[in-house]
């Protein structure tokens, strides 16, 4: 079992993995005066499906954005299967093995389904302008690419819409798309920006099993953004917490949901400071105190 | 009323100059705008480059047209590398501004005192059209036949202008069917998305700008080789909205929609100028309403009337597909 090798990590945020894909370090980026991403030191392990968890507004799309060359950072530095990725631009990113999908789903509307999955394939002579323009250079290499986009299409069950604008699918199909598209990059890492928002329970569960075979049939990395810890904890096996633009936590599903630093960043720092009758009675109290001494004030002139 | 004569008026000006220039201005929009979604507001720009580079290269650098030719599709190149290295990276807007700017700027420079020595100031050049004339292997005429009879001359430029727009259109066909054109719709549609495969999108980007360009700079050329002269007012931005127009009116992102786009155009401003002028002529027209001297901008607002019904009741364009039009609305 591949999540063995993560069994004997300790749960700590910038914990060293045994076989990082990537490595990320000293990375921040500031719009004016807020810092969005601080993030000191991050691992992610080869072949697991890490969460990447925390509440709004703390920066993981950001990150993800910096990452994908998407964004620029203000400073820092990211390895990527050995080789230094920092401040590469968003397409050599994806070159290298490194695709994301989006938060807003991504479908050219006026392609076809087949043609949204023809266009993620890399390295296409047809996409020279002047090869473009003899087509016995590119028709085989075109033929190829077709079938291998059935093959996906099938896979994820939209082989029906194939020749059906993208524009026509729905929000959840043009999830599974996106996805599907992603994978004819070939990529040995892919990173999903809330890959279940706004996709229907039952579609849910069909998108987790393609999130799952990603991992345990063809071996790839997956690094996801999920707000729904049910999700979280079915899928993944590390999970990273992010709050405030710096990393808090990472650990197992299970080392998460115990974290106290976890539940304050999600729920505010004092929800659960004890609180028996009797202090209750003293700081009752002292709220009527205070109130009649306003009260009095009021009364001088 | 003489109707043979509007109709005649017509179907000239459906294969004249104005429809030959148009359509190959409009077919090199279709490529930025239609295809890859770049707002050039600045075709006019390009359409000047192609005349002026030919006929500066004959009249003032005393070099053949065939030079010319080279010289002024060379020059289009730069433009486009020009407007497009600062604003290419740029949201949209930038390059609509840009790239009016730019072909104002042109105008305005050409038809400038300080350059007169090169380019004729504000009275352009002339006779630097010689060179082609001399090939033309047709002699004596007239040739053609019902209301299309052109003398030997006429019908060579009309014969290589429509050759031309035959070439382009097949050019951006074949070159929007590959998989080259399916990046460049992908960026139409979302360039991070394209990006995000792997894509590109600033080097596609101008490769679409570069192309668009020189077709719109064969237009230019045809205007210099037709008219026998180039004259800076005739490249104001009056040219990139006319050929806005057909393009919007033939359909955007089709094959034929520049072409017909331009026909259609130039066939009802011509239609509705003889109409006005025959019912002028023959006292239809109560002077109170319209006078002589007005029919002019007169045919202009029934064009547009009719652009704007046409937007109303097909707003996909002549050959558009509707379903692709109603995607955008989701």
């Amino acid at each position: 079992m591949p999540a063995d090798a993560l069994a004997a990590v300790r749960a700590e945020p910038g914990v060293a993995k045994p076989d990082p894909i990537l490595v990320v370090d000293e990375v921040t980026r500031r719009f004016g005066g807020l810092t969005a991403v601080d993030v000191d030191h991050l691992e992610v392990q080869r072949g697991m499906i890490t969460a990447l968890i925390g509440p709004n507004g703390a920066g993981k799309t950001t990150f993800f954005n910096l990452l994908t060359g998407f964004d620029a950072p203000d400073s820092g530095r990211w390895q990527f299967d050995g080789q230094d990725m920092s401040g590469l631009a968003a397409h050599r990113v994806a070159r290298q093995g490194m695709v994301r999908t989006f938060q807003l789903t991504k479908a050219l509307a006026k392609l076809s389904v087949l043609e949204n999955m023809k266009l993620g394939a890399t390295g296409q002579r047809g996409e020279r302008f002047f090869s473009a323009l003899l087509p016995f250079r590119w028709r085989a290499q075109e033929q190829a690419i077709e079938e291998r986009a059935d093959t996906l299409l099938a896979r994820f069950k939209m082989d029906h819409m194939r020749d059906e604008f993208a524009g026509a699918l729905s929000g959840g199909q043009r999830k599974l798309l996106e996805m599907a598209r992603a994978l004819m990059v070939e990529p040995a890492m892919v990173m999903l920006d809330e890959p279940m928002a706004g996709v229907n329970p039952a579609l849910t569960q069909s998108l987790l099993g393609h999130v799952k075979d990603l991992r345990d049939k063809e071996g790839r990395t997956v690094v996801f953004v999920e707000h729904d810890m049910d999700v979280v904890c079915d899928i993944s096996d590390w999970v990273i917490v992010m709050a405030e633009g710096r990393i808090i936590a990472e650990g197992t599903p299970n080392d998460i949901g115990a974290n106290p630093l976890v539940i304050d960043a999600y729920l505010g720092t004092h929800h659960d400071a004890p609180l028996t009758f009797d202090e209750e009675e003293v700081a009752l109290a002292e709220d009527a105190e205070l109130i009649a001494l306003e009260i009095d004030e009021d009364d001088e002139p | 009323m003489d109707w043979i004569s509007i109709l005649e008026n017509s179907a000239r000006a459906g294969v004249g100059k104005d429809a030959i220039v148009f359509a190959l201005a409009a077919i090199g929009l279709n490529v930025h705008f239609g295809y890859t979604g770049l707002l050039n507001f600045g075709q006019a720009g390009f359409l000047a480059i192609g005349a002026y580079g030919t006929a500066i290269t004959v009249t003032y650098f005393d070099q053949s047209i065939w030079l010319g030719f080279f010289v002024a599709i060379l020059a289009a190149v730069v433009l486009a590398l020009l407007l497009g290295v600062p604003t290419l990276r740029l949201r949209a807007d930038y390059l609509a501004i840009v790239t009016i700017a730019g072909s104002e700027i042109i105008r305005l420079c050409v038809r400038s005192v300080t350059f007169g020595e090169y380019t004729g100031g504000s009275t352009g050049l002339n006779s630097f059209a010689d060179g082609f004339y001399e090939v033309n292997p047709l002699q004596g005429g007239p040739y053609g036949f019902g209301p299309w009879r052109y003398s030997a001359d006429t019908m060579w430029w009309i014969l290589v202008g429509w050759s031309l727009v035959a070439l382009s259109t097949l050019l951006v066909f074949a070159l929007v069917r590959s998989p080259w054109g399916r990046v460049l719709k992908s960026i139409r549609e979302d360039e991070d998305a394209a990006r995000s495969l792997g894509k590109n999108v600033f080097s596609y980007k101008m490769q679409a700008l570069v192309l668009g360009g020189v077709i719109g700079s064969l237009g230019g050329i045809v205007n210099a080789i037709s008219t026998r002269a180039v004259q800076p007012d005739n490249f104001s931005t009056t040219i990139t909205f006319f050929a806005y127009t057909a393009l919007i009116l033939g359909g955007a992102a089709r094959t034929f929609g520049p072409i017909l786009g331009a026909v259609i155009f130039w066939v009802l401003l011509a239609f509705t100028d003889s109409l006005l002028r025959e019912m002028n002529r023959e006292n239809l027209l109560p002077e109170a309403i319209i006078s002589g001297t007005q029919i002019g901008q007169v045919r202009f607002m029934l064009v547009g009337l009719g652009l704007a019904l046409l937007m109303v009741f097909r707003p996909q364009g002549i050959t558009g597909d509707r379903r692709e039009l109603e995607l955008d609305a989701r």
